[in-house]
């Protein structure tokens, strides 16, 4: 029996283990399947927690459900993996599985105590973070209590998980305290590493505009690199102050400290990844999927699913001892959900910037590329139903993986 | 794409002013390109740096990011801020002939 051996139960690793029960002769192969613990847990719904929209139990799912019967799953910790001997050790028993194929999806995290102070005294008291589920409700608490001041958003460094969070965070703030009857009582303001809203040109402008009309203020090429939780000030590495009474702080994102130990990762824990091929840049036989790739697209559940055609058509090529023929395109969508019910939506590549049309079909849509519409904004709603009834079942979502120029503008 | 004219030799660069072809670079051209990014003298300090990213570069593919600086070229993160002030990485790119760092939307 050969083994084809799955690091992460997300959703690049539940898609895979899925497609590789399907694909290979199982009476050849065994597929086994590694994740730290059973909690599937639907990232995309932490931004809706501290709004009171979603509750934690609507977005977490036990990850047995969606893992075919044929998948050997195993719930442990990964205490090393070594590459030139084809092993992985389990924390579990110190089980060792040696394989012949390996997919690394083991995903991002976020760091706090990569930045000085962060994580003192104000941490989960005045300074949360919303990128975990436990975080993302403890935010929620303090929100319905808090009588206002300055909410400060910070993104301490890129590369992030799902770069328009910070975004949405901030127009659905806005639209929170309003209803609220508080927003005259509340100052928004986005601290970025950036020198605009968003990264591209388009993009950042429609971006920057919608911000604008939404009294959010900017504070643009800032770099944090302090917090002094006693002052209640945030500071870059240039000696800017910004103050703040919320600190919503998106920490440095980093990939799995088990890529670290085995020395497999860039100074992020990312690991080295073809872009095109998805196959590790280091090893033929291990392909990196989703957050754990330092590949240049988005970290984002769309990605996952645009990569998975490539990455399960080159995997079959190459046991086959074949030519891998597909390349990754670095398709990415992404709902950017603006508040008062509605949502922005950007679609891209590598090579294509965001900008403005519609989606998937020309003119008649349904969705509307940098535009704000109510559709776009049931469209993100739908999609956690979409993620957990039919992407993680294994039925096909109708969202095709290559990027296509069909319905964009070019201004 | 355009051909800009920078310490007497023509270069191509791209929108940003990002050189694209990081063999058309000279120690001149960035003395110049970095006088236009309000920098007066580069000091071995700014050379040490450029010549980090420059090698970095030229054996990885990829301009270097500010962790990748940091690491690698003995320098706090602090003072690179003082010799590149405001986004150190993207301006010791521009500096030293190379892409702007390979960021993600």
């Amino acid at each position: 029996m050969k083994t084809f051996l799955i690091l992460g139960a997300g959703t690049a690793g539940s898609l895979m283990a899925r497609e590789m029960s399907r694909k290979l002769d199982m009476n050849e192969w065994k597929v086994i399947l590694v994740d730290k613990d059973d909690n599937h847990w639907y990232q995309p719904g932490y931004l809706f927690l501290p709004f009171g929209i979603y509750k934690p139990q609507d977005v977490v799912k036990p990850k047995h459900k969606f893992i075919p019967r044929n998948v050997d799953f195993i719930i442990s910790d990964i205490e090393l993996i070594e590459p030139e001997k084809n092993s992985v050790t389990l924390a579990k028993d110190k089980k060792v599985i040696q394989y012949d194929y390996l997919v690394i999806a083991t995903g991002a995290d976020i760091h706090p105590e990569e930045t000085e102070g962060l994580k003192n005294g104000g941490w989960r008291h005045n300074i949360f973070d919303f990128y975990t589920a436990d975080g993302a409700a403890a935010l929620g608490d303090f929100m319905k209590r808090w009588e206002g001041g300055r909410l400060v958003v910070n993104v301490v460094e890129n590369p992030i998980k799902c770069p328009v969070a910070p975004l949405e965070f901030l127009l659905l703030a806005d639209w929170y305290f309003a209803k609220r009857g508080m927003r005259n009582k509340v100052e928004l303001v986005y601290a970025t590493p950036l020198s605009e809203a968003f990264t591209k040109p388009t993009s950042a402008k429609a971006l920057g505009v919608l911000l604008d009309q939404r009294g959010i203020s900017l504070e643009t090429d800032f770099y944090a690199g302090s917090v002094d939780s006693t002052n209640n000030k945030l500071i870059s590495y240039d000696e800017r102050e910004v103050p703040y009474d919320l600190l919503v702080s998106i920490p440095t994102n980093m990939g799995a400290p088990v890529i670290k130990k085995s020395g497999m990762g860039d100074n992020l824990n990312f690991v080295p990844t073809n872009k095109e091929t998805l196959q590790s840049d280091n090893w033929q036989n291990v392909w990196v999927l989703g957050d754990a790739a330092n590949i240049p697209a988005s970290k984002a559940g769309s990605v996952i699913h645009f990569e998975m055609e490539t990455a399960v058509a080159n995997i079959l090529a190459h046991i086959a001892g074949k030519e891998m023929t597909h390349k990754f395109d670095g398709h990415s969508l992404c709902f950017i959900e603006s508040g008062y019910n509605k949502a922005v939506m950007i679609d891209f590549s590598y090579e294509q910037e965001p900008i403005y049309g519609t989606y998937p079909f020309p003119v008649v849509g349904p969705l509307s590329l940098l535009k704000e519409t109510t559709f776009n904004h049931w469209g993100k709603m739908g999609f956690r139903i979409m993620y957990y009834d039919m992407m993680l079942k294994g039925i096909p979502v109708p969202l095709p993986s290559k990027f296509s120029m069909a319905g964009k503008i070019k201004k | 794409m355009v051909v800009k004219k920078i310490a007497g030799k023509e270069v191509q660069v791209n929108d940003e002013g990002f050189m694209t072809n990081p063999a058309e670079w000279t120690k001149e051209i960035a003395v110049e390109m970095a006088k236009e990014e309000g920098i007066a003298e580069l000091t071995p300090a700014h050379w040490a740096v450029i010549d980090f990213c420059r090698t970095t570069a030229g054996t990885s593919g990829k301009t270097p990011t500010l962790r990748t600086i940091t690491n690698g070229a003995n320098v706090t993160t602090k003072d690179l801020f003082g010799l590149f002030p405001k986004g150190p990485a993207k301006k010791v790119a521009k500096i030293s002939g190379l892409g702007k760092p390979e960021g993600c939307v």
